[in-house]
């Protein structure tokens, strides 16, 4: 659905010239700011300039002239791609930029405490990940994560169907159940991983012990610890899949349930061969989008066992993470995250591709 | 009309309401006791805490559970942070340092929320209504492009922005904050603002523009009202998400910048730490989010659902 309208955009030569001007005018700016910048920087020229600021106002000058061009320069389309154009140049600026910038610190050796500074190395550090146990351990946990989506995603079938139910006090439940997901991971950490299953005095410490457990450690065993963390994130996350699905379940017409109702069809069978079917678009969305969120985790991990047991519950990015705190390796962990992003992009892509079928609307 | 299903088929509140009864197997009764189980498993964390910040060390010790039957609150947790109310005229370090994160974490949420809706709002009406062609890209492969940012791991970005922001000396800057939380809830916003306008007719806008509006006239003054509820959805969750970073506050600042995540986490790993102070600090950061929960829960769950039915 798209606006057609018909302009009569008379922009005269003298105008087209002056936004020409504008955008090349203000780029050249941008282009000899950085290149006497870099002259500064290595030593060739002295103005004693202490950061790349110059630079970046430079480039927000020529950001903002490129956008007031396009006005001046193409009339009412100009005004068109005035929506669009801000928020290409920010995510241009702050993804694309950093992400070449970060293919040149990935082929690196640096680490930020010695004094050495950068030192290019090639692909040793891609050479050095494949060999690292700890990384490739933390891949693999990314796929256990991953895999207790599908414990998440019956629970959180079952809680939107629940709410879907004929019941009282239906906004009261749908508030509690959504609550767990407005809390910060860091504070949940602290009031469930640290408090409420503490060893010796958390309340579920003391119900393991009476069920027979004598002497609770929720951390200290991987298996044990890494299914800790599963549930923790599935406790924050259940509720975003849960009103996903319930979105999903009030869309379908209630004909459907009643024509089979009245065909005689038992609930099971209502279930399984007209509510589910007809979810699976939903459902696989939800899936997809709770799968990209799962592979983001690391706050609950980084507070909670900062990787333990012997980086047993380690998260690819809890893992940069303390490469980088622990060790300032910028280069190294730069590469671990570039092999993870491939990794990432691959099986997303393969994913969707694999799950469209189900996810596209009948046509 | 003497069973519980026969009663419940005299009340039609809404077509939505009987779209599926598990009724048979489980009974009214089942219903309700797996609701009232997974709200306690919701809520009880949330209990926990805020008894716990009211409790001594004796309390803790004997796991004692409900104030003024097991155990007479105190106030400890609560002056330990400098927010209790017999002590609240007196000067306190840690009240300013909360005080001070808490700023922090307002201004750099909203502003990032703020901005990432301006932005996010004006990209996805003009992707519904508008041919681009920038280059190679048409309109598929630009509302791709910003949504695939959903796909990048912040850990990606991490090391790079590190590097980028010393160079740049915005480390440890608000500004800094603001604009990588923008660029993380940009794509979610963008989703939502996008479902928003594709279900405003066009012809709201031929009429304005007949009328004698311009293209952004039109917008500002007719669809822009329409849509509010929806910016107001986005707007609430990219609020609720950039309160709760954590991993990008932990590594890009250390004392002026710092969030109220960062500030908690901070604490935990301090040997000695008491729970009742700690208790506290963690209720006081997650009370906000509470409230709007409990507040704005149709905003949050209609962002939510944007995407969700097609």
């Amino acid at each position: 659905m798209s606006l057609h309208i018909v302009t009569d955009d008379d922009i005269s030569d003298g105008r087209a010239r002056r936004g020409r001007l504008m955008i090349w005018g203000s780029l050249a700016l941008l282009v000899v700011v950085a290149l006497v910048q870099w002259l500064d920087r290595s030593g060739a020229l002295d103005l004693g300039l202490t950061s790349w600021r110059p630079t970046l106002y430079a480039f927000l000058f020529f950001a903002t002239m490129l956008c007031w061009a396009q006005v001046v320069a193409k009339g009412e389309q100009g005004k068109r791609v005035l929506f669009v154009l801000p928020a290409a140049l920010f995510v241009g600026a702050l993804v694309v930029f950093p992400l070449i910038f970060g293919v040149g610190i990935a082929l690196s050796d640096w680490n930020l405490a010695s004094p050495d500074g950068r030192q290019f190395n090639g692909l040793d550090n891609l050479r050095q990940a494949f060999a690292d146990p700890f990384y490739l351990n933390a891949l693999w946990n990314m796929v256990l994560y991953t895999a207790a989506i599908g414990v998440e995603y019956v629970i959180a079938f079952g809680l939107a169907l629940l709410l879907n139910a004929d019941i009282r006090a239906r906004k009261f439940f749908r508030v509690a159940f959504l609550l767990p997901l407005m809390l910060s991971p860091v504070a949940v950490s602290w009031m469930i991983g640290k408090s409420m299953f503490e060893p010796r005095f958390g309340p579920m410490a003391r119900l393991a012990r009476e069920l027979g457990w004598d002497t609770p450690s929720f951390f200290g065993d991987p298996t044990i610890a890494r299914l800790m963390i599963m549930a923790m994130d599935a406790w924050t996350f259940i509720p975003f899949m849960m009103i996903m699905l319930l979105a999903g379940l009030q869309a379908i017409p209630s004909e459907l349930r009643e024509a089979a109702e009245v065909d005689g069809a038992s609930p099971w069978r209502r279930f399984w061969e007209i509510t589910f079917p007809l979810m699976l678009p939903v459902s696989i969305t939800a899936i997809l989008i709770r799968i990209i969120f799962k592979l983001k985790l690391a706050d609950i991990v980084i507070n909670i066992t900062s990787g333990g047991p012997g980086g047993a519950t380690d998260t690819v990015t809890s893992f940069i993470f303390r490469e980088y705190r622990d060790r300032s390796n910028v280069g190294y962990g730069t590469m671990l995250a570039f092999i993870y992003l491939v990794l990432i992009v691959v099986a997303m892509t393969v994913l969707m591709k694999a799950t469209e079928r189900w996810t596209k609307p009948h046509a | 009309m003497t069973t519980a299903s026969d009663d419940s088929q005299i009340f039609h509140d809404a077509p939505a309401d009987r779209a599926f009864r598990p009724g048979f197997v489980l009974g009214k009764v089942g219903i309700y006791a797996l609701l009232i189980a997974w709200a306690v498993v919701c809520l009880f964390p949330i209990y926990w805490t805020v008894t716990t910040s009211f409790k001594a060390a004796p309390d803790v010790m004997q796991g004692n559970l409900i104030p003024y039957v097991d155990f007479e609150p105190k106030r400890l947790g609560w002056r330990a942070l400098g927010l209790s109310p017999d002590t609240i005229g007196q000067v306190s370090t840690p009240r300013q340092e909360f005080l001070r994160r808490f700023w922090n974490s307002t201004i750099i949420s909203v502003s990032a929320s703020l901005l990432a809706v301006v932005l996010g709002a004006c990209a996805a009406y003009g992707l519904s209504r508008f041919q681009y062609r920038f280059g190679p890209m048409r309109n598929g492969d630009i509302s791709f492009f910003f949504l695939s940012q959903l796909i990048l791991p912040p850990v990606v970005l991490a090391l790079p922005f590190l590097i980028l922001y010393r160079e740049l000396d915005m480390l440890d800057s608000r500004i800094g904050l603001i604009l990588l939380y923008t660029l993380t809830v940009l794509p979610i916003v963008i989703w939502i603002m996008r479902d928003q306008f594709a279900a405003i007719p066009t012809e709201l806008e031929e009429a304005a523009m007949v009328d004698g509006l311009g293209v952004w006239g039109a917008f500002l003054t007719i669809i822009l009202p329409i849509a509010l509820p929806g910016m107001v959805a986005a707007f609430i969750l990219s609020l609720v998400l950039t309160w709760n970073e954590y991993f990008f506050a932990a590594l890009l600042t250390s004392t002026h910048a710092n969030t109220l995540p960062v500030m908690v986490a901070s604490q935990t790993g301090s040997q000695g730490i008491s729970w009742w102070s700690m208790a506290a600090l963690s209720f006081a950061a997650i009370l906000p989010l509470i409230a709007i929960g409990i507040l704005l829960e149709r905003f949050i769950i209609k962002g939510m659902a944007a995407g969700a039915v097609k």
